[in-house]
């Protein structure tokens, strides 16, 4: 179920960053950002960029705009890196109550 | 008061050692960058406060930093050094690395060799050297994986690929080595500024006399066994080259295997090994002050990446190659088995010279007499990828 600050109007999201992600675009915790509807991937990484800028190029590829290949996204604790960035997130996540999940791949070693 | 600053890149972040003139005793400043890998860090020689850094992630991609405090403070070119930019549309592209294929400028260079003799498309995968203009510190260079050599006339934020390299002729056949297929080393000729030499594993040296738009490989005389050609154009696994300023149609090299030497500005090149126990490396350097002096690392084998018996030495020729001499005082006896990789060695300008490298073991060694003894600067940072030396006056 889709709320309708999913689909139409803006929405406060909050995106949870990597460790290294977070020092380059000097913030602590969470980064809330208000992203206009219909709040996707795309929607949520495009507000993320025009804001931390220095972020640009480190979650999707330049040239083609996809994920970065060791990157995953998690949403509600299921894998949506393999969704479409067009796709629309869950209402728990376009509300803010839960955070988009930004996490580098094969943690450990 | 002269003084000493080391640049040091490691595998988790990058370090700044410095020392007064008598490089008795150092401060070590870092990690900077924390956990990311920091293939090269330079400074410019016309603005020595001008630092360069090429900071680099599997996950997050290539990033460049800079600082124009002389190690202090790092920002990322073009980008705000702030936490909240201004609102609006970034109006940077920072750490963007775009192959030419334009129709005016580019090359429909698509494809080069892969490890297994098919063709794979050419992909940006990070920037191993930094190579700051020597006469202005808004020009820098840098030597990309895989194999292209770009330009930024900004200070770093913007980088355009000089296409005519990876164009010229042969590009659809450099192979990768077993590090990748990185252009590592860039050598700009301070006495033309059009003039640039440029090494690349495992397809060799190569010359600009244009700046940049034409290229011309430089491989007569090297050998290497797996190429049954011996007169090859291309091929060869370019370890690092080395120059003194004074002398800019003088290169050496450290090839895979052979320490070899052209005097016709890459023409013809001549083996140089001599006398040294194995000619395998990848470090080489000239000295400061005697063009004819140089400095290897010799390393056991291709297979074997660390020093003979255990004993780390550096050797050192007085006459420009074939009679070397082992430097050991101060360097590990036993029991040792770092490797020193190809751009991890350098020089500083003082009188008597400074040779400084590091190790995959994490020390950073230095001497102050031109090589007779050495010190460990610091003994266990991460395994070391690069050193660069500033001397300020």
């Amino acid at each position: 179920m889709l709320s309708e600050a999913a689909k139409t109007g803006a929405a406060t999201v909050r995106v949870a960053l990597p460790f290294h992600l977070r020092n380059l675009a000097h913030v602590e915790g969470d980064v809330a950002l208000e992203v206009a509807a219909p709040v996707t991937i795309r929607a949520v990484l495009d507000a993320l960029e025009a804001r931390y800028p220095m972020l640009r190029g480190t979650i999707r590829e330049y040239e083609t705009g996809n994920r970065r290949a060791f990157l995953r996204f998690f949403a509600c604790e299921e894998d949506w890196s393999l969704e479409s960035p067009d796709k629309l997130l869950p209402d728990a996540v376009a509300s803010g109550r839960e955070p988009l999940l930004i996490l580098g791949a094969i943690a450990g070693g | 008061m002269s003084g000493v600053r080391v640049l040091v890149g490691t595998h988790k972040g990058a370090f700044v050692l410095n020392s007064d003139g008598k490089r008795k005793n150092w401060t070590v400043s870092g990690p900077f960058f924390a956990g990311w890998e920091i293939y090269h860090m330079k400074g410019s020689p016309v603005d020595p406060d001008r630092i360069y850094v090429s900071q680099t992630s599997g996950w997050f991609g290539q990033l460049i930093q800079r600082s124009d405090d002389g190690g202090k403070t790092w920002h990322q070119p073009g980008l705000p050094n702030e936490a909240i930019p201004a609102p609006g549309p970034p109006a940077a592209l920072p750490n963007r690395f775009v192959y030419d294929a334009s129709p005016e400028t580019g090359k429909p260079l698509t494809t080069h060799q892969w490890y297994d003799g098919t063709q794979h498309p050419w992909e940006f995968k990070r920037v191993w050297h930094i190579e700051p203009s020597l006469t202005d510190a808004e020009i820098v260079y840098a030597g990309v994986e895989d194999a292209a050599l770009f330009r930024s006339t900004d200070g770093g934020e913007k980088w355009q690929e000089l296409s005519g390299l990876r164009g010229h002729g042969t590009g659809s056949k450099w192979q990768p080595g077993a590090g990748g297929l990185g252009l590592h080393t860039i050598l700009l000729d301070p006495t033309d500024p059009k003039r640039i030499y440029i090494a690349i594993s495992a397809a060799g040296a190569f010359r600009t006399n244009d700046g940049g738009a034409t290229w011309k490989p430089i491989n007569k005389g090297l050998r290497s066994q797996y190429i049954p050609d011996p007169n090859a154009e291309i091929g060869h696994c370019v370890h690092h080259v080395a120059m003194h300023r004074s002398r800019p149609d003088v290169l050496f090299m450290q090839k895979h295997w052979d320490v070899m030497r052209t005097d016709d500005a890459g023409e013809n090149w001549r083996e140089v090994s001599g006398n040294l126990p194995t000619d395998f490396g990848f470090a080489i350097d000239v000295h400061a002050h005697e063009p004819e002096t140089l400095y290897v690392v010799p390393i056991k084998s291709d297979s074997e990446h660390y020093p003979l018996d255990g004993k780390l030495r550096v050797y050192r020729s007085r006459t420009g190659g074939n009679e070397w001499e082992p430097l050991a005082k101060g360097l590990p006896e036993k029991d040792c088995y770092v490797n020193v990789l190809r751009d991890a060695m350098a020089v500083d300008t003082l009188d008597d010279c400074g040779i400084y490298f590091g190790t995959t073991g994490g020390q950073v060694y230095a001497s102050s007499d031109s090589g007779d003894s050495w010190d460990p600067i610091v003994r266990d940072l991460p395994a070391v990828l690069s050193v660069e030396v500033q001397t300020l006056s």
